[in-house]
């Protein structure tokens, strides 16, 4: 049987414009979030637009990983540790559609309009006006962007060592 | 990605040196490769196979002797580098949340300044916070379309929703003639993007920056023995920033009216006018009354008297202002609120603002809107001034705090409006 040893080059590409794109949109968050200025305004511009690509590239990913065979974990590694990996992915792929979600959702019920780019193209709202539930999602934004940074990190953790300890080729694979 | 496969190539070299030597296939499990990363291989995940790997090890024991001065720092050096980028990112994280900033005016920071200046919250926004909303429409004159491509320059009866308030953080304090008068205005334009602005009586704001804003919320600070601000607070903060001294002269000069009715408010901020042909005009604007301007009569006894005499006003006849555009001449500052500009700008009328409906902040449609002078449609961008930016973070952060809590009843309450109007309506 013939293994593979490596992702498609679609499904690399992929992976690595969107873990540019997530970490740079995370820190745009955490910094925007902390600041009252001179940037605060441009950063909240970037981080609209920037979120609803995510959100596309995450659903095509998505859809390309459900259809494409992928490496398979060396044999080697305990089911629990599969486990644990199959799990941190899909959470991975869960909070990569949710927060752009979430973020389109709070904004809608704060009642603001949602540029996409420059003033002119708006989104449409996809909830109803409403305060109390745009305090919530605005809540749940930063704990799911706060448990979507804790998992890059596990992952870049897990990936490295894959890479420079174990030296199993699944680095490899994604490189 | 490059970069990673250097790093490995380079950290693996040991193990293809051994790999030529013995001409057999690098397999961690099989080698007792785990030891050098786990002294217990907790990551073997069949546990009848560990004796098998512990003896395949010592087999191959003296190739492993070999190694065995390199091993252990070289191990720590791959540990260090597996650790290494995470806690990078980490600490990055924390410094762009302001974590290593302590000196960083965040939005959470100026929250806490006003909560220490007396601001009430429960529920009510954290400035302005008693306050009563209105609606009408808005008509354009046309004479801006010049300077904006913006649709409420060029269309007529553009709906609106309004909120009248005073600049003060305690949603039931006593109306006062000379305490800031503020109006907030939501243009929605039927086929076009809405634009928000706030609006206060006062022609400057004596604050530059966001650092001005926090120093003075600071200096607001109640003090406990008094319940009031401290007046040597208040007073350094004036001895410390000379450079507001100009605006806050202005302010006090200011002519206060007997009313909302008969108030102008000011944009305090700089925007900038985008023609369709691209052409950028920085304007400040204001909202002139109609009404003739007649000097406040502060009735003290009364704690709600200027919300008693808008609701009675607005009942009487539909209340009128003249939107006026001052344009920036050569010598006016864009960037900065405290700044006057000359007398002899260029004024252009935009439209007239018409509010015929009042009513209580609860239920009212102005409540669950925050008035965030950055939500602005085709043809009107921010200055370069910091002070909007300020704004737009903290009325975000402020309407995120609201918008969680439980809130009380507004002082102008619908039996308030109800009394008011009392006989000037059928």
């Amino acid at each position: 049987m013939n293994r593979l040893v490596s992702f498609s080059l679609l499904s690399r590409v992929l992976h690595w414009l969107m873990a540019v794109m997530i970490l740079g949109m995370l820190f745009i968050g955490v910094f925007m979030a902390a600041s009252v200025g001179p940037d605060y305004h441009r950063l909240v511009t970037v981080h609209r637009p920037l979120g609803i690509a995510i959100l596309v590239l995450a659903i095509l990913r998505l859809a390309n990983r459900l259809r494409s065979s992928v490496p398979p974990l060396p044999d080697d590694l305990p089911p629990l540790v599969k486990r644990a990996a199959t799990a941190s992915h899909i959470l991975l792929y869960g909070l990569m559609i949710a927060l752009p979600l979430v973020g389109w959702g709070m904004l809608s019920a704060g009642g603001f309009p949602i540029p996409l780019w420059g003033q002119s193209v708006l989104l449409p709202p996809i909830l109803p006006h409403n305060p109390g539930l745009w305090s919530w999602l605005r809540s749940a934004h930063t704990i799911l962007a706060f448990a979507l940074f804790g998992l890059v990190l596990v992952h870049v953790g897990a990936a490295l060592f894959h890479g420079i300890i174990r030296r199993d080729g699944v680095l490899r694979s994604m490189t | 990605m490059r970069v990673i496969t250097q790093l490995r190539l380079c950290l693996s070299q040991d193990h293809s040196h051994r790999q030529r030597r013995t001409g057999r296939q690098f397999i961690p499990h099989k080698t007792g490769e785990y030891r050098k990363y786990f002294p217990i291989a907790p990551f073997a995940g069949n546990k009848s196979s560990l004796p098998g790997v512990l003896a395949e090890d010592n087999r191959i024991g003296p190739e492993n002797m070999d190694q065995k001065p390199a091993g252990p720092s070289m191990l720590a050096l791959r540990w260090l580098g597996v650790v290494a980028v995470p806690t990078a990112l980490a600490l990055a994280f924390l410094w762009a949340g302001g974590g290593f900033s302590p000196d960083r005016i965040t939005q959470n920071r100026l929250m806490a300044e006003l909560h220490n200046a007396g601001s009430y919250g429960h529920g009510f926004r954290r400035a302005h916070a008693k306050g009563v909303c209105v609606s009408g429409w808005f008509d354009a004159s046309a004479d801006a379309t010049q300077l904006s491509q913006a649709a409420v320059f060029h269309e007529r009866h553009v709906p609106v929703i309004g909120r009248f308030a005073l600049a003060v953080g305690q949603p039931y304090a006593p109306d006062s003639a000379t305490t800031v008068r503020s109006m907030a205005l939501r243009l929605m334009p039927p086929d076009a993007p809405e634009w928000r602005t706030g609006m206060n009586d006062p022609p400057v704001l004596p604050l530059r920056d966001a650092r001005d804003a926090s120093d003075f919320f600071a200096s607001q600070q109640i003090d406990p023995a008094t319940g009031k601000p401290d007046p040597a607070r208040t007073k350094a903060f004036g001895v410390t920033h000379p450079w507001l001294k100009p605006a806050a002269e202005e302010n006090a000069r200011r002519f206060i009216s007997s009313g909302f009715a008969d108030d102008t408010f000011h944009s305090l901020d700089s925007f900038i006018l985008v023609a369709a042909d691209g052409r950028k005009t920085a304007v400040r604007w204001a909202m002139m009354p109609m009404e003739p301007a007649m000097p406040s009569n502060g009735k003290a006894g009364d704690h709600e008297f200027l919300f008693r005499k808008l609701i009675s006003d607005i009942h009487d006849h539909p209340l009128q202002w003249h939107l006026v555009m001052t344009v920036a001449g050569a010598h006016d500052v864009i960037n900065d609120p405290s700044q006057i500009w000359a007398q002899d700008d260029q004024t252009i009328d935009a439209g007239t603002l018409t509010l015929n409906a009042i009513e209580s902040e609860d239920g009212g449609p102005c409540t669950d809107i925050t008035f965030d002078p950055l939500v602005l449609p085709p043809g009107i961008q921010p200055s370069d001034d910091p002070i909007l930016q300020v704004r737009s973070a903290a009325y975000m952060r402020s309407f995120l705090r609201r918008s969680g809590e439980k809130r009380g009843p507004s002082a102008v309450t619908p039996n308030l409006i109800q009394a008011s109007s009392e006989g000037k309506k059928p």
